[in-house]
């Protein structure tokens, strides 16, 4: 591909060589040898110094794409800062993903156990009530059966209550999802930063003469006023961050809550 | 006691309202951003608002300036349950007339505390 102007410039060059070449076979007719190969000199000088003038303009377009480049802080912030940070990002939804998968095994573990054996342990008492309602019990296995029914039915009210409590949290450790899937957005958009940038650098490479303006997107949690998901620890969140519920009752309490 | 629980993610909103069934309130309604929210308190009739502040179109505490400045709606109480922590959005929020605030993770009992702490101002209030 060819700019206007270097053809506009290769055509004025070629209409210069045409009317050497005339030149230079009057020359060569006359007998004047001096004069021809004077001419036949000047116009290799003619096409070098053209290419040494196009290759003078690529060196300079190429010096100031460079300095585009380097200029372009973005590109740099997202290597030095942003990379890092998206790192320590996905770090901590592996272990919050991790930890609400033990949160939710272990009461699963726990519960498990608890229902199979409730489960056992009626369908026994009701093998036993039924002979009973058949009157087929003596009056001491009657005894026996009062007294494990009234086991049964107090080991229940308690487990109950645990597999409730164990479920409860099985519920809370869901949170994970909202948690996690805040951090992993705003890696998405870091992900989408990086590409437009890395677009824009192929096109400062491609386009010798368009230096196209650098992107320069704020950071999204300035000012918007859309928050910017949780605090995860060892990334650029570290600032003003309140730790927990506590530090926020005080927070408040502070102000007059 | 109609509640409306306001929070872009669904696994969220069912966490709330399973605490909140487990806390005796049943009637609840959900809402996925505070633009769809607004809509839904300025046609319901609702008495509590539980909303999360990091949303994609309406954010939790535009939300509560615009339930503020409402006159059909700015006595309602309004609760926030969020991740952010950042000192300023905590001192915005209470600036903007939160009633609570919540900071995820929370437990069962966090909810229950700040949701009878809430009702018992209004109540000594008047």
């Amino acid at each position: 591909m060819q700019s206007p102007e270097i053809a506009q410039k290769e055509s004025a060059m070629r209409a210069r060589q045409l009317e050497k070449a005339k030149q230079l076979v009057i020359h060569m007719e006359a007998g004047d040898d001096e004069a021809a190969n004077r001419l036949i000199e000047e116009m290799g000088r003619m096409h070098e110094s053209l290419l040494f003038e196009e290759l003078g303009k690529l060196t300079r377009d190429l010096h100031e794409a460079l300095n585009a480049f380097r200029l372009d802080s973005r590109l740099s912030e997202i290597t030095k800062n942003d990379i890092p940070d998206a790192k320590e990002r996905l770090n901590y939804v592996v272990a919050m993903t991790e930890q609400s998968a033990h949160r939710t095994l272990n009461a699963v573990e726990e519960s498990l156990p608890m229902a199979e054996s409730i489960a056992r342990q009626a369908r026994e008492l009701s093998e036993a009530w039924q002979r009973f309602r058949h009157r087929e019990l003596s009056a001491e296995e009657f005894r026996l059966l009062a007294q494990e029914v009234g086991e049964f039915l107090e080991r229940t009210g308690g487990e109950g209550e645990s597999i409730r409590r164990n479920l409860s949290d099985v519920l809370m450790a869901q949170d994970f999802q909202d948690l996690t899937g805040q951090v992993i957005r705003r890696v998405i958009h870091l992900v989408q930063d990086v590409e437009e940038n890395l677009v824009g650098l192929v096109r400062i490479s491609g386009e010798r003469l368009a230096v196209p303006e650098p992107k320069r997107k704020e950071p999204r949690e300035d000012g918007d006023g859309k928050g910017s998901g949780p605090a995860v620890p060892n990334t650029s969140d570290g600032g003003d961050v309140i730790s927990g519920q506590d530090g926020v009752d005080d927070l408040l309490s502070s102000l007059g809550f | 006691m109609k509640i409306l629980i306001v929070d872009d993610f669904s696994t969220m909103r069912r966490i709330i309202k399973n605490l909140l069934r487990d806390l005796g309130y049943n009637n609840t309604a959900e809402a996925d951003d505070g633009s769809t929210a607004l809509p839904q308190l300025l046609s319901g009739s609702f008495d509590f608002l539980i909303t999360d502040w990091n949303m994609p179109n309406m954010a939790g505490i535009d939300l509560l300036k615009a339930v503020r400045a409402d006159a059909k709606l700015k006595d309602m109480p309004v609760l926030m349950v969020t991740a952010e922590a950042k000192r300023d959005q905590i001192v915005e929020a209470a600036q903007a007339g939160v009633n609570g605030y919540i900071i995820k993770p929370f437990t069962a009992d966090t909810l229950r505390e700040k949701i009878d702490k809430v009702f018992e101002r209004i109540n000594a209030g008047g």
